[in-house]
Order: C-alpha cells, then sequence, then structure tokens
C-alpha cells in the first residue's frame, strides 16, 4: 500500500503499533511517576508546599502547587491523564502484537524444509565433518545423535546422500506475547478491582461488632436520621442488608444508596473483635506481634474464628480484613482482667472495673485496683510517669489488705508477670485492660485480585520464555565425497547462538563417537 | 569472634582489590591481576561466612526460625547483600571471559557501596523484626531483588566501557554522556574517601556527628570548602572528558571487543530483567497484597521500581529498533542503573513511603 492510500485509520494503526511509539509512551510514564513520587500523594497541601519551597523556593512555591494541582500532580496516578497514558500504553500493546502476530504465526507454523546445498554455506551456525565410510553406514550414527539432543527429524533423500532436518521450540517465539497479554490482564485485573471493590479502615474496639465501614467522605449533605436508623437496622439484622431493608420496609436499592453517598460501604454479615493484644520484644518499645481475635457472625450465627496479624489476614465471602494498626480508645470503659492463683495451685479469672475489690481465692487477702497506666516509666526521683498514649507498658497499681488492714501495695506489670508474685506465694497476673484498645482493620474486597495473581503466573512464565528458551532450526546433510562422508550441519536460533552452538558441538562429537563404534 | 570481623575484613579486601584491579588496568601486569583476583575472591569468602554469621546472629535473637532470620531487613544488611551479588557476578563474568579489565569498573562500585555504609554511619545493629516484616516473602523477594541490582551493575559497567571504546570525537553526545557519568562517579568516589580521611581517620572528638557523607566537600559548613568542591567536580568531569580517550586505548589493549561488552550488557539485563520482575515487582505486589491489602498503592518505592522496569524494557525493545543497537542501548543500560540507584537508595533516602525499613537511622 502506497503511502498516499492509507487511510486515517491506517496511521493511526501504524502509529500504536510502532515500538517508538511504545518508547515515547514509556517515557512519559516514567517521567510523570518521577513527579509523583516527589510530591506525597493525597496529601495536606502543606506537606507538598513545603517541598516546593524547598526545591523551587518560596516565592514560586505556592503559584507552583496551584499548576501542579490543578493538572492533577497531587493525586497523579489517579488523574484522567496518567489513567489515559496506562490505555494509551495498553493499547499499544495489544496493537504492536496484533500487527506482528501473522509473521510469527507464521514462523511457527511454517513446516521443516530440506536446506538447499548452496544455504549450507551461509547459515548463521555452519559446521562440516568428514567421516570414514559411505553415508548409508553413517546415516544411522548420524541420525542417533541428532535425536540424542532432542531434535525430532524429518528426512529426505540428497543426490548422493541424505538431508535430516528439524527444529525446536518453535512455539517459544510466543513468550513475548504471552508476557505482553499478561500484562493486559494485570491492567484488567486492575480495573475490575477499581470497578466492583472496596477498600477502607475500620477502628474496631475489643468488644464490639461492626457491619459496615467507612470507604470515603460522605458526599453531600448527611442524613443523619436516616442514617442511624438503616444502621440500627443493619445492627440488628446482623449485617444481612436484606433483613434490614425489611426491617425498615425500604428497597435495598435505595438503603445501598443511601449508605454509599454516606461513604459507607455494609459488610453483608457482621464482624465482631473478641480481643487485642500487643506482645513486644524484651526491654523494646518495637512490637514484635499485634494480634486481633476476630468472629464473623452471619445470619446471626458465628460462623468463623480466627486470630488475624500482619501478614496473616482473614477472608469471609470475598472480603478480606487486614492487621493494620491499633490504638487507645480514651476513657475506654475497660475490664481490667486478673488472674489470681493462690499459693496451693488454684486460679481464677476476674474482670474488673476500677476500684473494684478482689480476694485471693482461699486466702483473706483482698485487693483494690487503685491507678493505671498505659505505659509505666520511672523517672530519675522514681516517680512514676506513663511514657507513650499506647499500650507500651501496662500496669496496675494494687492496694492489698488483710483482715481490713493496710498489707503492702505496689505496680503490677503486664509484660513483666513476675511482679505480681506476692510474698505469701500467691500470684496476681495483669492479663489485660480489655476493651480499651481498637483494632485498626483494613478492608477490601477485589474480585480483579486473582486475575492479576494468575497473570502475574503467566507473565513469569512468558518472560522465562522469552529469554531463556529460542526457537532452534537444524539441518544435517550426509553426503559421499571422494569415497568418504562429508556431513554438512547448518543451524539457526533466533537468540542465544552460543548455547545452540554447543549443543551442535555436542551432536558433533556423538556422531564421531558412534560412527567409530559403528565400525 | 563475631560477623562484624569477618565483614570489616571483606571490605577490606574488596577496597584494596579495587585499588590493584585499577593497577592491573594501567600497567597489565599479569601477576598483578592474580594478585586482585585472589584478593577479591579472598574478600568474597571471608563476606560469605560474615552472612552466614549475621544470620545465625539473627536467628538466635529474634527465635523467628532460619527462614525469616535472613539478614536483609534494614539498609545495611541490603547494602552489604547487593556487594556480596555483586562481587559473585562480576567472578562469574571474570571466569567466563578470562578477563580482569572489568574488575577495574565492577569492585569500585563495591567500594563505594561499602564506603556508604561507614560515612553515612548507618545503624550496623540486629534489630528484631516488625511485624509486617515478619513473612516467608522476605527473603525471595529481597533477595531476588538484590541480584537483579547486581545483574543491572555489571550491565552498567559493561555498558559504560562499551560507550567509552566506541566512541571518537570528543563533541559526540554518547562521549559526552559517559565522560560526565564517569566523572560524576570519581566524584563521589572522591569525596566519600575524603569524607572517610577526614572524619574516619583523622577523628576530631568534637564532632559527634554520625552521618557525615559530603560533610567534608559539598555540605561542609565553610563556604569556600563547599565553593572548592563544587569548581573540583567540574574540574574532575572535564578532566574525564579531556582525556577520556587514554582510557580508551588502556580498555582496548585488552582485547575486549565491543561486541562482548554489548553480550555482557544484554546478558546481565535479560537475566536481571525477569528476575526483577518477578522476585521484585511480583514478589512484591503479592507481598503487599497479603499483609496491606494493596497488591499496588503507587508508593515511591514501587513507583521507582516500575520506572526502573520501564527502563529496561526500553532497553530490550530499543535492541529491535533497526540502527538502535550499540551506543544509544548502552546509554539506555546505563540510565537504567542510575533508576536502580533512586529505587534502592534515592527513595529511601529522600522519599518517604511504605518501604521505610531502608532508613539510615
Amino acid at each position: 500500500m502506497s503511502e498516499e492510500k492509507k487511510t486515517f485509520i491506517d496511521r493511526i494503526w501504524d502509529i500504536f503499533a510502532s515500538v517508538k511509539f511504545a518508547i515515547v509512551i514509556f517515557s512519559l510514564i516514567s517521567l510523570t511517576s518521577i513527579i509523583g513520587t516527589v510530591l506525597e500523594q493525597r496529601a495536606e497541601p502543606e506537606r507538598n508546599i513545603n517541598i516546593l519551597t524547598r526545591l523551587f523556593g518560596e516565592s514560586l512555591a505556592p503559584s507552583l502547587y496551584n499548576i501542579l494541582e490543578k493538572l492533577g500532580f497531587m493525586d497523579m496516578y489517579h488523574s484522567w491523564w496518567f489513567i489515559t497514558l496506562l490505555i494509551l500504553f495498553s493499547a499499544n500493546i495489544i496493537i504492536c502484537s496484533i500487527a506482528r502476530l501473522p509473521r510469527i504465526l507464521k514462523l511457527i507454523k511454517e513446516p521443516m524444509k530440506p536446506m538447499a546445498r548452496e544455504h549450507f554455506e551461509t547459515a548463521p551456525i555452519r559446521r562440516e565433518i568428514v567421516l570414514k565410510g559411505k553415508p548409508d553406514k553413517i546415516k544411522e550414527a548420524v541420525a542417533s545423535s541428532i535425536r540424542a539432543i532432542g531434535f525430532n527429524f524429518s528426512e529426505s533423500k540428497e543426490d548422493k546422500g541424505y538431508q535430516f532436518y528439524a527444529q525446536r521450540g518453535n512455539y517459544t517465539r510466543l513468550g513475548v506475547y504471552l508476557t505482553h497479554l499478561s500484562i493486559i490482564f494485570i491492567l484488567i485485573g486492575a480495573l475490575i478491582g477499581i470497578a466492583f471493590g472496596y477498600k477502607g479502615y475500620l477502628n474496631l474496639p475489643e468488644g464490639r461488632t461492626a457491619v459496615a465501614f467507612r470507604f470515603s467522605p460522605p458526599s453531600g449533605p448527611i442524613d443523619e436520621m436516616n442514617l442511624e436508623r438503616i444502621l440500627n437496622a443493619l445492627e440488628a439484622s446482623w449485617g444481612d442488608i436484606s433483613k434490614a431493608s425489611e426491617l425498615l420496609n425500604m428497597k435495598e436499592k435505595k438503603l445501598k444508596e443511601i449508605l454509599r453517598k454516606n461513604g459507607i460501604q455494609p459488610l453483608g454479615f457482621s464482624i465482631r473483635c473478641e480481643d487485642f493484644d500487643v506482645e513486644f520484644y524484651e526491654n523494646s518499645n518495637t512490637p514484635k506481634e499485634f494480634k486481633s481475635w476476630l468472629t464473623v457472625i452471619d445470619g446471626g450465627k458465628e460462623v468463623v474464628k480466627k486470630s488475624i496479624e500482619v501478614n496473616d489476614p482473614l477472608s469471609y465471602k470475598g472480603t478480606t480484613f487486614y492487621q493494620a494498626s491499633y490504638g487507645m480508645i480514651p476513657n475506654a470503659p475497660g475490664w481490667f482482667v486478673l488472674r489470681l492463683t493462690s499459693k496451693s495451685g488454684s486460679s481464677e479469672i476476674k474482670r474488673l472495673n476500677f476500684g473494684e475489690k478482689f480476694v485471693i481465692p482461699y486466702s483473706n487477702i483482698e485487693g483494690t485496683i487503685r491507678d493505671f497506666s498505659p505505659a509505666l516509666a520511672f523517672d530519675k526521683e522514681g516517680r512514676p510517669f506513663t511514657f507513650a498514649e499506647m499500650m507500651n507498658n501496662p500496669a496496675v497499681f494494687i492496694d492489698f489488705k488483710e483482715a481490713g488492714r493496710d498489707k503492702y501495695s505496689g505496680w503490677i506489670y503486664k509484660r513483666y508477670p513476675l511482679t505480681g508474685r506476692l510474698p505469701e506465694g500467691h500470684i496476681v497476673e495483669f492479663l489485660d485492660l480489655w476493651g480499651s484498645q481498637y483494632t485498626g482493620l483494613q478492608i477490601r474486597k477485589d474480585p480483579g485480585v486473582w486475575i492479576i495473581y494468575l497473570a502475574s503466573t503467566s507473565m513469569t512464565v512468558g518472560l522465562f520464555i522469552a529469554f531463556f528458551m529460542s526457537h532452534r532450526r537444524l539441518w544435517v546433510m550426509v553426503i559421499e565425497d571422494r569415497g568418504n562422508t562429508k556431513v554438512h550441519i547448518a543451524g539457526v536460533s533466533n537468540k542465544n547462538r552460543p548455547a545452540f552452538e554447543r549443543k551442535i558441538g555436542r551432536m558433533i562429537s556423538l556422531i564421531k563417537e558412534r560412527q567409530q563404534g559403528g565400525k | 569472634m563475631d560477623s562484624s570481623v569477618f565483614f570489616g575484613l571483606s571490605t577490606m579486601a574488596y577496597i584494596i582489590a579495587m585499588i590493584i584491579y585499577i593497577t592491573y588496568l594501567a600497567f597489565r601486569n599479569k601477576s598483578v591481576g592474580i594478585v586482585a583476583t585472589t584478593i577479591t575472591i579472598a574478600g568474597f569468602f571471608s563476606q560469605t561466612i560474615a552472612i552466614l554469621m549475621r544470620w545465625k546472629e539473627f536467628n538466635d535473637i529474634s527465635g523467628m526460625g532460619f527462614l525469616r532470620s535472613a539478614p536483609l531487613t534494614n539498609l545495611y544488611e541490603s547494602i552489604i547483600f547487593f556487594v556480596w551479588c555483586l562481587i559473585l557476578g562480576y567472578l562469574i563474568v571474570e571466569f567466563r571471559y578470562k578477563n580482569r579489565s572489568f574488575g577495574a569498573f565492577v569492585t569500585p562500585v563495591a567500594g563505594l557501596a561499602l564506603a556508604f555504609i561507614d560515612i553515612t554511619g548507618m545503624s550496623k545493629e540486629i534489630h528484631p523484626l516488625i511485624p509486617a516484616l515478619q513473612s516467608n516473602w522476605l527473603l525471595a523477594h529481597v533477595t531476588m531483588s538484590f541480584i537483579a541490582y547486581a545483574a543491572f551493575a555489571i550491565s552498567f559497567s559493561t555498558g559504560l566501557m562499551y560507550l567509552i571504546i566506541n566512541t571518537e570525537k570528543k563533541n559526540q553526545p554518547a562521549y559526552i554522556f559517559w565522560a560526565f557519568t564517569l566523572g560524576v562517579f570519581a566524584v563521589l568516589l572522591i569525596s566519600m574517601g575524603i569524607d572517610f580521611m577526614t572524619f574516619k581517620v583523622a577523628v576530631r572528638p568534637e564532632e559527634f556527628i554520625k552521618n557525615y557523607l559530603f560533610r567534608a566537600s559539598f555540605m561542609n559548613k565553610s563556604a569556600a570548602v563547599r565553593i572548592i568542591s563544587w569548581i573540583s567536580t567540574i574540574s574532575i568531569i572535564f578532566i574525564v572528558w579531556r582525556f577520556g580517550n587514554i582510557l580508551k586505548t588502556v580498555i582496548e589493549k585488552f582485547n575486549i571487543s565491543s561486541q562482548i561488552l554489548d553480550e555482557i550488557t544484554y546478558k546481565s539485563i535479560a537475566i536481571g530483567f525477569p528476575i526483577f520482575t518477578l522476585g521484585g515487582l511480583i514478589f512484591g505486589a503479592i507481598w503487599a497484597d497479603q499483609a496491606w491489602g494493596t497488591y499496588w498503592s503507587w508508593d515511591p518505592k514501587e513507583t521507582w521500581s516500575l520506572i526502573t522496569w520501564f527502563i529496561y524494557a526500553f532497553y530490550l525493545h530499543s535492541r529491535m529498533i533497526r540502527g538502535w543497537r550499540g551506543k544509544r542501548v548502552a546509554i539506555v543500560a546505563v540510565l537504567g542503573f542510575f533508576a536502580v540507584i533512586v529505587t534502592y537508595l534515592g527513595v529511601n533516602l529522600l522519599l518517604s513511603g511504605l518501604h521505610s525499613y531502608g532508613e539510615l537511622k
């Protein structure tokens, strides 16, 4: 087709099919992404104005910020132009692949043919050996050696001899396509996740049950009355949306819409945090692990109980709960959980309020919780103080009395059970301040994630094929030459020629070996 | 004896090897070359022992089990592992191609990395693992990423050598490019050497700063020193540019064809790229998905590894464009390694994000 006859669409097609276009897109995505890594994404404006001030000075920063803000750089990976770039990138991959596919398919499907004698002289890999004896005698040694290096050959009769020809790995030419296709599927998986999935955070206090969580700030004015009614109904029906809509006499669709407008996503079931605990490394404020004990309640029944921690989430009906963070609830009405073990070894667990009395079993020693600190430490003068807002080193101060008379008092630490050993041999362990902490859960539903996993696997396979396997073609001609036999070998490999050369070398030594053995 | 003794020995060995390799490049004395290789191998063994010992020490402290105690959890340990991979990769290349001249280009990268540890005063302590890092993916993700980085470092060195021997005129863009790159590299090496001499060798007790990177040059308190540093930088780059052709004749004497250099560059990238894709990007995404519930969140580390990936993808594709083989692709290979450095160090030192384990502290 000549240049003038090309239609507009053809031209667009040609642009998209060119590697140059791919390179332009690669560069654009990379260069704009760099800006996105320097500017903090979805951050407070001050942070980025600060960054810009440090880079370009105080006078330029505010106006620069406004320009960049308008262009969407403050949330650039979700901006229309970045998504357009990603779409162009996918279009480029697809069209490039389609444009080159017919030629590649032809190369793959093309059956092997014997090679003309003169082409043996010009093949990329060429070898020649001379063996004693007639071709008929040598033929078998050659054939078995070709088989030994893994080629299934065809055979043809030549003038004064034979030719064997074979190919391997013709389908490895598709490795690149598998890789490209996988990239497209990764993007499709991501789109499915964006379209049909959701993501949000939920701070769930110990002992509380949730039926919904917030995924974004409300859009538009909030109808508090209605929202509360819906949430109450949802709670009453353990998160079951259809039951809640029956209770409210409201259409399910309408109910969901109201929630969506308020930025709230119903779970469809309910989840309860039974307990939360942080474990620290010895003598350190580095958390070793933090754990939530969760219960899923569906249709009023407890269906799953599982403890989750970072790197070990809980999944139920496509929704996954990840351990993300934790914290203290200020002024929460918590229960002090103590284990009281008497000298004789009998023990019981007590849940107590602040200031509540307890008695150690089989004794007349009674205790009262007088003080609590989530993170107890002592200053130089030996005065207690709280060094952190989180439960880094929780401790209770307990007054002990015997028969109404003051006996002794002191701090008992959760992290150091030995502090609760009383002189008489009884043990008071501070197990938990239950109800005072919340677990920070990241909640996600992503129906596209399995596509991404599959596509990642096929991409790996595709890359492996593309880089480490090759399409190899081999021709071996066995021809009588002045009473002896000349073996001409020609080989073509679309990549990693040295490896194929080594393989051919091995074949040659096999031929020689077998020929001698056959004598 | 603990691992730090062996780390110290290997650092010394590599820095000495670097000097000997450069001497070897200048004088081409065969026994000098053998000494360089021997010292490198000795350093490598010592480093291997050190890594294994630290692994054991870590395991004893954390009690997490062997697989989760790989010493790959902070910047210090990762640099050590990077250097280990790099030296291993280099030794493979040296034995395969029977050519020692690459040593003078690879060992300085190792030397620079190790000097960086001391000069920045980064923490060498064994820190217990925070919950996010307690995963079996840690070993796979980090080792594969660093194997890929080391492969890319080799392609950087050979790509640079390719440019050096294939440029003639001083006003050629490719010539200016390599002269500038090598110049910057030399400036970094020299300024870090000066940092080391002023603060480590001639310690002044009143100086209690931990991080003295560039404190003796570009970030010195005195403005005069800063100005001199910048002037010297420009002059060093100028000198490299002016006398670069000497380097060309030196390398040419070693009978390295540009074909071999191109081949090594390509092969390192062909090995590094799939490993990086699988270990760095895919395993990283799977791990993030399990730990945080997002397989991709456009945090700076992720974005920069994507940029790196794009540059090497660009390299692999640009070889297919007619007329792009040779110098232009070598430039892409060199640029790719800059992206690797930013992904690896720049993000942790300059930008914030989820991957904050690698901070200097």
